[in-house]
């Protein structure tokens, strides 16, 4: 087995990633605290989201693993979701 | 003598196992955010009033730290890849402080609530209806079982450090290394969620 892991991240990638994750974060603040109605949830859902991606692929080095790795994190967030929607689905139209 | 004794490692199996920890813990906070959509929805005016009581400041505060600490404990990977053993140190050390700064404020926000007497099975929340009463239950124990993980990352690293310290953990054998951060980001991912959910959608 080979225990070599040769991939060197720059520290730079990481400082870039931190200062987008932190603009995404007050970007988030800032548009749910003016009142967009539905849209709100969406929208900070979906700036979580991408935030994630980020974590996962940079920091959590998915991005440079196997992709055996990326394919069960999916799988596991896909799980979550489809339950999600499927007991939301279940209380809306009782 | 004893280099002729070869001990097996075997570092992609190690980060394997960690991984399918952490897609347990996922599945376990997934239970919890399951739970909170469909109270959300079943008493959408409750959480609405009920998450505007929370401090947004606090909780942006809370997040930068967070991202800051995911950001220095990622980092000394790539210190110790380069044999900067000092730098590696400093970055752990930046990590466990941001760590305890994410509880401090946890403390006193906590403290705050208590203060206010909302806190869960308390007869002052009580009497302020079911949808708030819900709110704040899951509000405590969604960030207490975060803090939890907060404190149990916080021993994880700092035995890594240790280990460090003691050339244990070096720039060929770093996987331990590693999976701390695999651990302290995947808490960073919770909060990354918890963060809109309770301060932000109201």
């Amino acid at each position: 087995m080979e225990n070599e892991n040769n991939h060197i991240i720059p520290y730079r990638t990481f400082l870039l990633v931190l200062t987008l994750l932190i603009g995404l974060t007050l970007t988030s603040v800032a548009l749910t605290q003016i009142s967009l109605g539905a849209l709100t949830v969406a929208i900070a859902l979906v700036i979580a989201t991408i935030k994630s991606t980020f974590v996962l692929r940079i920091f959590m080095h998915l991005k440079f693993e196997n992709r055996m790795f990326s394919i069960v994190v999916i799988a596991v967030v896909l799980l979550i979701a489809l339950v999600i929607f499927i007991t939301l689905l279940d209380y809306l139209y009782r | 003598m004893s280099k002729s004794i070869e001990i097996h490692r075997d570092d992609l199996a190690s980060k394997t196992g960690m991984w399918f920890f952490l897609l347990t813990e996922m599945l376990l906070f997934g239970g919890l955010f399951v739970v909170y959509s469909v109270y959300r929805y079943r008493n959408a005016q409750a959480f609405h009033l009920a998450a505007q009581e929370l401090s947004v400041v606090i909780g942006t505060i809370n997040t930068i730290i967070l991202l800051i600490s995911s950001t220095t404990i990622a980092m000394s990977i790539t210190a110790i890849q380069k044999k900067n053993k000092k730098l590696a140190l400093l970055l752990l050390l930046t990590t466990i402080l941001l760590g305890i700064a994410f509880l401090v404020n946890k403390y006193f926000e906590w403290g705050e609530h208590i203060k206010e007497h909302i806190y869960p099975g308390s007869a002052i929340l009580a009497l302020r209806g079911h949808g708030d009463v819900l709110f704040y239950g899951l509000y405590f124990f969604m960030t207490g079982l975060h803090a939890l993980h907060i404190i149990i990352g916080l021993v994880f690293i700092g035995v890594i450090t240790v280990k460090i310290l003691r050339n244990k953990i070096n720039s060929t054998n770093f996987v331990l290394l590693e999976n701390s951060g695999l651990y302290w980001h995947l808490v960073d991912l919770v909060w990354i969620f918890l963060f809109p959910l309770f301060y932000l959608i109201t």
